[in-house]
């Protein structure tokens, strides 16, 4: 960091940082840092369990070929989960990343006849230029998250819609080009898209907990009169999260497409709420301010690992699923609130 | 000319905003009527008419009840699901007889509002997660019950979804029938006061005595039954039970039409006539757009278009 930094600025980073962490400093007492823990951390845990009690069930989950593809299938789901934290934590909500995310896979594929250059930069441009749109409508406008994102959530699936005549029309990647090797390619023993993810969430997690960005991102959360008091650059921050989730959603969809060969345009329907859940899971508060881009990566295994597991009892119907991820989300929200509302008692 | 002389040069624009909010969408469905009786062939024709209400029914009801929930400054993004599962219990229950099984569906709505009320009243979840939770699991379960499509064959559902009285069909005087009663109570009643009030300021509402959490899991509840009732309207419609698909998106349809017919997400206020007229909008819109062979890819960018205008016009009334 720059030596120039101010005390004040030093001071509002350490408040920032604090609030963050689940305010430490104010009177930490020992139950109040166990349940900041549990917030954190809970995800986790009960990832390990149910993976622990998965692999000792069932002989087939924990095989190399079983774990390596449900990492790469959890990549695309987890890059847009990246960018839902940051939108979430600034107490913002991104209905439109579905649609983006099927966007950008057709425009990559199509794309791809250009290059591999056009076919990651096109979505991603495409997507964050819907991004900004709905970070101005946001920010700007002050019109609420909820709406905005979801008239950006019909447009660009009616966008998509009409660049694939109605849906009929499936763009191919060609085989044996660069883009087609990063999607289905491996490097040591793990799929590409694995590694991208794994890359853009080491970046993630230093942007938001090192930048001066990522200050902002608590603080609008937190709170946004108190945050624009303190000098933060409120519209700025919500337009740029707005922008980094839709360029996120597009590249997600770009590297599917890569992954598939295809620009498959069914797909997407659904991923805003499974994105959402796994954030929540992952201990991200839907009221902002706090937040983990950790937590959304273990929230996205956990979804897989649930997936994986009903699929692997071969019995139960795959209904099931969605009964338990939804009871699963429950649980946790009831959760995270009561571990909220403690933390603000004590 | 010396008043227009007084009146700022541009049309004042926070009065036309507000002229938008209150009559935009009576506007906008006046004019998509104008525009059809003049260009689309066959428009004006009593069984279009009939066609588009029935096919319209539906969605009123469940945006009657989104209102409500919107009105508390909620939200509920179950109603979708809830529709599924009231097509699974109709059809597994429909044995017993058709009275039995809407009891039965009306318990399992129930009991699906009573929890998202739980959450939201009690426990203090964001109304939109406490809901999302449902939404995900509420088709599961519709879906565990009756994992397919099944075509029923009753008589007495079959009549409750194409029968008529005097000519106008039952779907259309139970969904006009379910919109003046929403409308009374939100109107006349104490607990539409309550509910308004809640929506306006919970705070105040709860140091002001009121049965905040009640009046909550009542919202909750009502909001499950007439979608619900949607649900069970749309199966006997279709003479079929489809779990997968009936509902889909529903949550957003009832959304759009309670925004754009002028209520706030922001809660405190409940327009109905409007919500009715936001419904009948967007459905004008789309029949508008399909009847003259435009894909419908322009239908969707066409709702986010009208979505964002009225939300644009909504923008500084109601709270915040």
């Amino acid at each position: 960091m720059t030596a120039t930094r101010t005390e004040t600025e030093e001071a509002v980073a350490r408040t920032e940082k604090e609030l963050a962490d689940g305010a430490e400093s104010v009177g930490s007492s020992r139950s109040e840092r166990l349940s900041a823990l549990v917030q954190q951390h809970g995800a986790l845990a009960v990832l390990v369990i149910v993976s622990a009690v998965a692999s000792l069930s069932f002989d087939s989950f924990a095989t190399g070929d079983n774990l390596s593809n449900m990492a790469t299938s959890s990549a695309f789901l987890a890059v847009v989960a990246l960018g839902m934290t940051f939108v979430i934590i600034t107490g913002g909500i991104d209905l439109s990343v579905g649609s983006l995310f099927a966007l950008g896979g057709v425009l990559a594929a199509w794309g791809s006849q250009y290059g591999t250059l056009v076919a990651l930069l096109l979505p991603m441009a495409v997507c964050g230029l819907i991004g900004v749109v709905n970070g101005l409508l946001i920010a700007r406008s002050r019109l609420a998250p909820f709406i905005v994102t979801l008239a950006a959530m019909l447009g660009a699936r009616g966008l998509m819609l009409s660049l694939t005549d109605e849906g009929a029309n499936t763009y191919l990647v060609a085989k044996g080009s660069f883009l087609a090797e990063l999607g289905q390619g491996t490097t040591l023993g793990l799929g590409n898209p694995v590694w991208i993810t794994l890359l853009l969430f080491v970046a993630g997690a230093v942007v938001l907990r090192r930048s001066r960005f990522g200050q902002h991102v608590y603080a609008v959360g937190g709170n946004e009169d108190a945050a624009a008091l303190m000098g933060a650059p409120v519209a700025r921050t919500k337009i740029i999260v707005y922008t980094l989730s839709g360029v996120l959603a597009g590249l997600a969809g770009a590297l599917n497409a890569a992954w598939l060969a295809s620009g498959v345009t069914i797909l997407g329907n659904g991923m805003e709420l499974e994105a959402i859940s796994a954030v929540v899971i992952g201990g991200t508060l839907l009221t902002g301010g706090l937040g983990y881009v950790s937590g959304s990566l273990v929230g996205v295994l956990l979804l897989k690992v649930i997936q994986n597991v009903i699929n692997q009892i071969g019995s139960l119907d795959s209904s099931y699923q969605q009964v338990v991820s939804g009871a699963f989300l429950a649980v946790v929200v009831i959760a995270q609130t009561w571990l909220g509302r403690r933390r603000q008692l004590l | 000319m010396a008043e227009a002389a007084i009146r700022p040069a541009a049309l004042d624009r926070a009065r036309v905003l507000q002229w938008m909010q209150t009559y935009g969408v009576y506007a906008g469905v006046a004019v998509l009527l104008v525009v059809n009786v003049a260009v689309t062939p066959h428009f004006l024709s009593a069984e279009n008419f009939r066609t588009q209400a029935v096919q319209v029914a539906p969605v009123i009801i469940v945006a009657l009840g989104m209102a409500l929930a919107i009105g508390t400054e909620g939200i509920d993004l179950s109603v979708g699901a809830v529709m599924a599962l009231a097509a699974s219990v109709t059809a597994l229950y429909l044995g017993y007889g058709l009275v039995p099984a809407l009891l039965t569906v009306a318990v399992f709505a129930a009991v699906v509002g009573l929890a998202n009320g739980a959450l939201v009243a009690w426990v203090g979840v964001q109304p939109i997660v406490a809901t999302l939770a449902l939404m995900v699991g509420g088709r599961g379960i519709a879906l565990v019950l009756l994992p397919q499509l099944k075509d029923l064959h009753n008589p007495a559902l079959a009549s409750l979804g194409s029968g008529d009285v005097l000519g106008v069909p039952y779907l259309i005087v139970i969904a006009a029938a379910l919109a003046l009663l929403v409308a009374f109570v939100i109107r006349r009643t104490t607990f539409g006061r309550q509910l308004l009030a809640i929506g306006d300021n919970r705070a105040a509402a709860k140091l002001a005595g009121l049965p905040v959490r009640r009046v909550l899991m009542l919202v909750y509840v009502a909001c499950a039954l007439l979608a619900a009732v949607a649900g069970v309207l749309a199966t006997a419609r279709l003479q079929a039970s489809d779990p997968t698909s009936l509902g889909n998106l529903m949550e957003l349809s009832a959304i759009t039409a309670v925004v754009v017919g002028g209520t706030p997400l922001s809660g405190g206020r409940v327009n109905i006539a409007g919500t009715v007229a936001g419904a009948v909008l967007i459905q004008l819109l789309t029949a508008t757009l399909i009847k003259h062979d435009l894909p419908p890819s322009w239908t969707q960018i066409a709702q986010a278009i009208v979505i964002v205008l009225a939300v644009y016009a909504a923008r500084g009334r109601g709270k915040r």
